[in-house]
C-alpha cells in the first residue's frame, strides 16, 4: 500500500475532487487506469478501485470552480458584476468625489446587515462614522483600525518656521515629509491587514487607500498583494481595496472604476441646487477587468468590453 | 468520615510550586532577620543531605548544592488558596486548619465522588495537579485524619474503629504539632514525655486515664483521646468568597518582559487549573505589579527604596480560559505599557464567570473565533496605538464628529435574524388557518411590497471623507459666499468655488467651556478630473475656514 501513489496523494493531503465534469472526462478515464493498474497491483477490490477512479487531483484539473459571489448592496453594480467574490481581491478605483467612498461604505453596510464582521482599515484616517451610520451600517459588527499618522505635518518639518530658523546640520531626516508620512501608514496598513486575514471570520475585509497618492500607493510590493491574495483563497472574506488608481495587478480579480462624470456635467451646465446634486448624485461603475463572472468559461483573465452600471446616490439628511 | 490534605515543609513546597525546576535540587527555606537567618522549611534531598531544621545560614555554607531561598507569605498564601480551592471542589463542609492543612467532610459524597480510597486518590491526583505534593488521610473523626496525615507520607486510610492501633505507631512529636503557635508549651509536653520515656503514641494512648488527669489535667485527657483516635469535634467550616489570585514576591527584582512572561505562564496556568477544577472562566483579569522606586536624596547624597503600584486590567469580551492566550495579551499589553521601574512583586487575580456555550447555526455567517479575535486587536493596538482600533459609538450630541472608540465585541446574528424561507412553512399556514386563506394573502402581499419599498429606500448614501484634523483654509467671500479657497497644507485643495450650498448653522454647547458655534457650506471646486465636493466650516467663535472633508 505504501508504494501506492494514489495513496501517498492522500497521505500528502492533496485535495481531491469527486464526479468530474465531462470535459475532462478522458483525463478522469487515464488517471482512473492508472490507479486501477495499482490497485490490482496491491490487491485492492475492483469495486473500491473504481470508485477511485473517479477522482481527479486538484491539481489535475483546467477549470477552478467559481467563487462564491456576494452582494454589494447595489442591485446595478450586482447585474454588472454578479456582486463581490468572496476569497478574492476587488480593486475599486476612482478620483475625488466620484463616489468611491460611498460604495464601499453601503457594501460594508449591507455585509453588517447580514451578519458579518466587517473590517475597515482607515489608511488616511478618513473614515466618517456619520456617514456609515446613514447608510445602515450596524456598527459593532464593523471594526475600525485608523492607521496613526506619526508624521503629521504640523509637527516639525522643514516647512514650519521653527525648524527653519534652527540649523540643522543633516537635513536628510526631514527629506520627504509627506512622502515618509504615506509610507509610515502604508507600512502600518499591511502589517494590520496580514493581522486581520490570518484571523479569518471575517466576512469582509476594507483597505480604504482613497486619500494616498498614487506614487506611494505603488510602493506596495506586488509580493504583498500576491500574499493577501493566497490568504484569502478558500475563505469566506471579500477583500475590497479602494484606491485612486489600480495598484494590485493582477492579483486582484475585478477592477471597478467609479466616476461621477455626469453629475459634474451638469453641474458644470447649470446653477444645481443643493437637494439635487447631492440627493442625486449619480455614479458610474466600469468593470474594467474580471477574472470570472460570466467569462468564466473562457478560463483566463481578460479585459473585457468595458461595460458600466448607473446608479444615484442619496444624501444623509435625505432620509 | 473525614480526609485531610497535609503538605509536609510547606514554605517549601510552596516555593517550589512556583519555581518548578528546584524541584531537583536540595532547597532550604530561611527566616529571620539578616545575619541570623534559620532554616524553617527544606525539602527531602535537603534533609537527606544532612541540612537540619533550625540551622543558621553561616552554617549552611559548607552545602555546596543547596538553594537558599527566603520566605515568602505571598506564595504561601498562594498556594494555600489554591489548596482550599481544591478541597472546596470535593465537599462543601471544609476547615482551614493552618497553612498547608485542611480538613474535608467526605459525609454523604460517597454516590457523588465513590468511596473514601477512591477519594483520596482523587485529591491527591488533584493536589499533583498544583505542583504540590501532599500526605492524604482518611479516618472516622477529623484529629484522627489530620495525626495520620502528619505521621504517614502518601495515602493513609484508617478504617473506623481501628484508629488507636493504626495511630500508635507514630511518634509522640506528631502530637505536638498541634502547638505550633506555643513553642513553649510545646517544648513543656516533650520534657513531660521525655521523662516518663513516652516516645509512641500508643504508651501515651496506653495510659490510665484518672492518675493522667490527676498529673496533666483536662488537656492531658484531650491529648489521650486525640492519640487514641477518639476524640470528636465539628469541623470550624470555613465560608469561602470565590477568589482567584496568584501572587509571587521576587528575590530580585525584574527589569525585562522576557523573565516576567516566564513567571506569568507560570502563574496562569496554576490560576486556570484552579478555575478548570470549577468549570469557570476568565472575565477580567488584573495584574498588579509592585514596582521597587529609586528616590535619590540629593542632600544626602543617599537613595531610598519605596515600592508603589502598578495595574493593568483585562477585560475579556467573552469568559476565557487559555493560558497561552492570556499570556500573549498580558505580553502585549506590557509592551505597549511598560511599567517603567523594576518589579518587586507580582499579583494576578482573576473575576471568573461561567464559560461560554456557543452552538453555531448551520445558516449563520462566519464569525471569528474570541480568542484568536482578541489577540488579533492586541496586536492591532500594538501597531497603530490605543485607542485606534475598535468599533464606533456615534455619541448623542448635535456636536459634528463626536463619536467614542469602544472595544470590539461583535455580537453574532441570531438565528431569527436569518430569513430562510422554508418550502413547507406557507404549506404549514395554510393547513392551520383555512377559514383565512385570502387574509392570509393579503397580508403577505402587503409585506411584499413594504419590503419593496425598503429595498427601493435602500441606495447608496453620498459619504464624506474627512480630514483629521481639518484643514486649515484661506477664503475669499463675496456677497455672505465663499467664491475661491486655498488650503496651505494641501495646496491641491485650491480653486475657485463654481457652486455652493449653505450656510447651515449650527452650535451648542454654550455654557461649557468648550462652546461651538459653526457655519457649513457645501462646496464644489474645479479640478484637473472634474468638480471635487468639500464641505467647509467656519468656526463662527474665531472666524476661521477649515475643509473638513470631501464627499465621495
Amino acid at each position: 500500500m505504501s508504494a501506492s501513489p494514489v495513496f501517498s496523494a492522500a497521505a500528502s493531503g492533496r485535495p481531491f475532487i469527486f464526479s468530474p465534469p465531462s470535459s475532462l472526462r478522458a483525463n478522469a478515464e487515464k488517471m482512473g487506469k492508472k490507479t486501477s493498474e495499482i490497485l490490482s497491483y496491491v490487491g485492492a477490490s475492483r469495486k473500491f478501485a473504481a470508485q477511485l477512479a473517479a477522482i481527479i487531483p486538484a491539481s489535475h484539473i483546467d477549470v477552478r470552480p467559481a467563487p462564491e459571489m456576494v452582494s454589494s448592496g447595489i442591485p446595478q453594480l450586482d447585474s454588472l458584476t454578479g456582486g463581490f467574490a468572496r476569497g478574492c481581491l476587488t480593486e475599486i478605483c476612482g478620483t475625488a468625489s466620484s463616489g468611491r467612498t460611498s460604495v464601499l461604505l453601503f457594501a460594508l453596510a449591507r455585509a453588517t446587515q447580514r451578519g458579518e464582521v466587517c473590517a475597515l482599515v482607515d489608511t488616511s484616517d478618513a473614515f466618517d462614522p456619520a456617514s456609515a451610520a446613514a447608510a445602515g451600517m450596524e456598527m459593532n459588527r464593523l471594526l475600525w483600525v485608523r492607521c496613526e499618522d506619526k508624521y503629521p505635518p504640523h509637527r516639525d518639518t522643514p516647512s514650519s518656521s521653527s525648524v527653519r530658523n534652527r540649523d540643522y546640520g543633516n537635513l536628510s531626516q526631514w527629506k520627504n515629509p509627506e512622502v515618509r508620512r504615506w509610507e509610515s501608514q502604508l507600512a502600518q496598513m499591511l502589517k494590520v491587514t496580514d493581522l486581520l486575514l490570518q484571523s479569518n471570520g471575517f466576512g469582509m475585509i476594507a483597505l480604504d487607500l482613497g486619500n494616498i497618492p498614487v506614487q506611494s500607493a505603488r510602493r506596495i510590493p506586488l509580493a504583498s498583494w500576491f500574499r493577501f491574495r493566497r490568504v484569502i483563497e478558500h475563505t469566506p472574506t471579500v477583500l475590497l481595496a479602494l484606491e485612486q488608481q489600480p495598484i494590485a495587478g493582477s492579483c486582484s480579480s475585478a477592477l471597478l472604476r467609479v466616476s461621477a462624470v455626469q453629475a459634474n456635467r451638469e453641474l458644470r451646465k447649470s446653477e444645481l441646487p443643493h437637494s439635487e446634486l447631492l440627493d442625486q448624485f449619480e455614479i458610474t461603475v466600469e468593470l474594467l477587468r474580471s477574472r470570472f463572472g460570466q467569462k468564466i468559461e473562457r478560463k483566463m483573465e481578460r479585459k473585457p468590453v468595458q461595460s458600466t452600471a448607473c446608479f444615484k446616490s442619496r444624501a444623509t439628511w435625505a432620509g | 468520615m473525614f480526609a485531610c490534605i497535609f503538605i509536609p515543609d510547606f514554605p517549601a513546597q510552596a516555593l517550589i510550586r512556583v519555581e518548578p525546576s528546584l524541584r531537583t535540587c536540595s532547597v532550604a527555606v530561611l527566616s529571620g532577620r539578616p545575619p541570623l537567618e534559620k532554616v524553617v522549611a527544606l525539602n527531602e534531598r535537603a534533609r537527606q543531605t544532612g541540612v537540619e531544621i533550625g540551622a543558621t545560614k553561616s552554617r549552611l555554607e559548607a552545602w555546596a548544592n543547596l538553594v537558599l531561598r527566603p520566605r515568602s507569605e505571598s506564595q504561601e498564601t498562594s498556594a494555600h488558596v489554591a489548596l482550599l480551592d481544591c478541597a472546596q471542589s470535593f465537599s462543601p463542609e471544609i476547615e482551614d486548619t493552618s497553612p498547608g492543612v485542611v480538613l474535608l467532610n467526605l459525609a454523604g459524597l460517597e454516590s457523588l465522588l465513590g468511596s473514601p480510597p477512591d477519594v483520596a486518590r482523587d485529591l491527591s491526583q488533584r493536589v499533583a495537579q498544583m505542583e504540590l505534593e501532599p500526605n492524604i488521610a482518611v479516618a472516622a473523626n477529623p484529629d484522627a485524619a489530620l495525626l495520620a496525615a502528619r505521621g504517614f507520607s502518601g495515602m493513609t486510610l484508617i478504617p473506623e474503629g481501628r484508629e488507636a492501633e493504626r495511630l500508635g505507631d507514630l511518634p509522640v512529636d506528631v502530637l505536638l504539632e498541634g502547638f505550633s503557635s506555643d513553642a513553649a508549651e510545646a517544648a513543656r509536653w516533650a520534657e513531660t514525655f521525655d521523662r516518663w520515656g513516652i516516645r509512641k503514641l500508643r504508651a501515651f494512648a496506653a495510659l490510665p486515664e484518672v492518675p493522667l488527669s490527676e498529673r496533666l489535667g483536662q488537656q492531658g485527657l484531650h491529648l489521650q483521646k486525640l492519640a487514641r483516635g477518639a476524640a470528636l469535634r465539628d469541623l470550624r467550616v470555613l465560608e469561602q468568597k470565590l477568589t482567584f489570585s496568584e501572587s509571587v514576591e521576587l528575590e530580585y527584582p525584574i527589569v525585562l518582559l522576557e523573565p516576567l512572561a516566564f513567571l506569568l505562564n507560570r502563574m496562569l496556568e496554576q490560576l486556570c487549573t484552579q478555575l478548570r477544577a470549577r468549570a469557570l472562566a476568565v472575565q477580567e483579569l488584573q495584574l498588579t505589579l509592585e514596582l521597587a522606586m529609586t528616590q535619590s536624596n540629593s542632600y544626602r547624597s543617599a537613595s531610598c527604596t519605596s515600592s508603589s503600584s502598578f495595574t493593568r486590567m483585562l477585560r475579556l469580551p467573552t469568559p476565557m480560559l487559555n493560558e497561552k492566550t492570556f499570556l500573549k495579551l498580558l505580553q502585549l499589553d506590557l509592551q505597549a505599557h511598560p511599567p517603567g521601574a523594576p518589579i518587586v512583586k507580582i499579583r494576578l487575580s482573576a473575576e471568573a464567570a461561567r464559560p461560554r456555550a456557543l452552538q453555531s447555526g448551520l445558516f449563520q455567517p462566519v464569525f471569528p473565533e474570541p480568542e484568536k479575535l482578541e489577540l488579533t486587536l492586541a496586536r492591532i493596538a500594538g501597531i497603530v496605538g490605543d485607542g485606534r482600533v475598535g468599533s464606533v459609538e456615534l455619541l448623542d450630541t448635535h456636536r459634528e464628529g463626536a463619536f467614542a472608540i469602544r472595544h470590539f465585541a461583535p455580537i453574532e446574528a441570531a438565528s431569527t435574524e436569518l430569513k430562510v424561507k422554508r418550502p413547507g412553512s406557507r404549506k404549514k399556514k395554510d393547513m392551520s388557518l383555512p377559514e383565512n386563506n385570502g387574509a392570509c394573502e393579503l397580508k403577505e402581499n402587503l409585506e411584499e411590497n413594504l419590503e419593496e419599498t425598503a429595498k427601493e429606500k435602500m441606495s447608496v448614501v453620498i459619504a464624506l471623507r474627512l480630514f483629521r484634523p481639518a484643514l486649515g483654509a484661506s477664503v475669499i467671500v463675496r456677497e455672505a459666499k465663499p467664491v475661491r479657497m486655498q488650503c496651505s497644507q494641501r495646496p491641491e485643495i485650491a480653486g475657485d468655488i463654481v457652486w455652493t450650498a449653505g450656510p447651515w448653522r449650527s452650535s451648542g454647547d454654550w455654557s461649557e467651556q468648550e462652546g461651538w458655534s459653526r457655519e457649513e457650506w457645501d462646496i464644489a471646486v474645479a479640478a484637473e478630473d472634474g468638480l471635487v465636493l468639500y464641505r467647509l466650516v467656519q468656526d463662527k467663535l474665531d472666524s476661521k475656514w477649515f475643509v473638513e472633508g470631501m464627499y465621495d
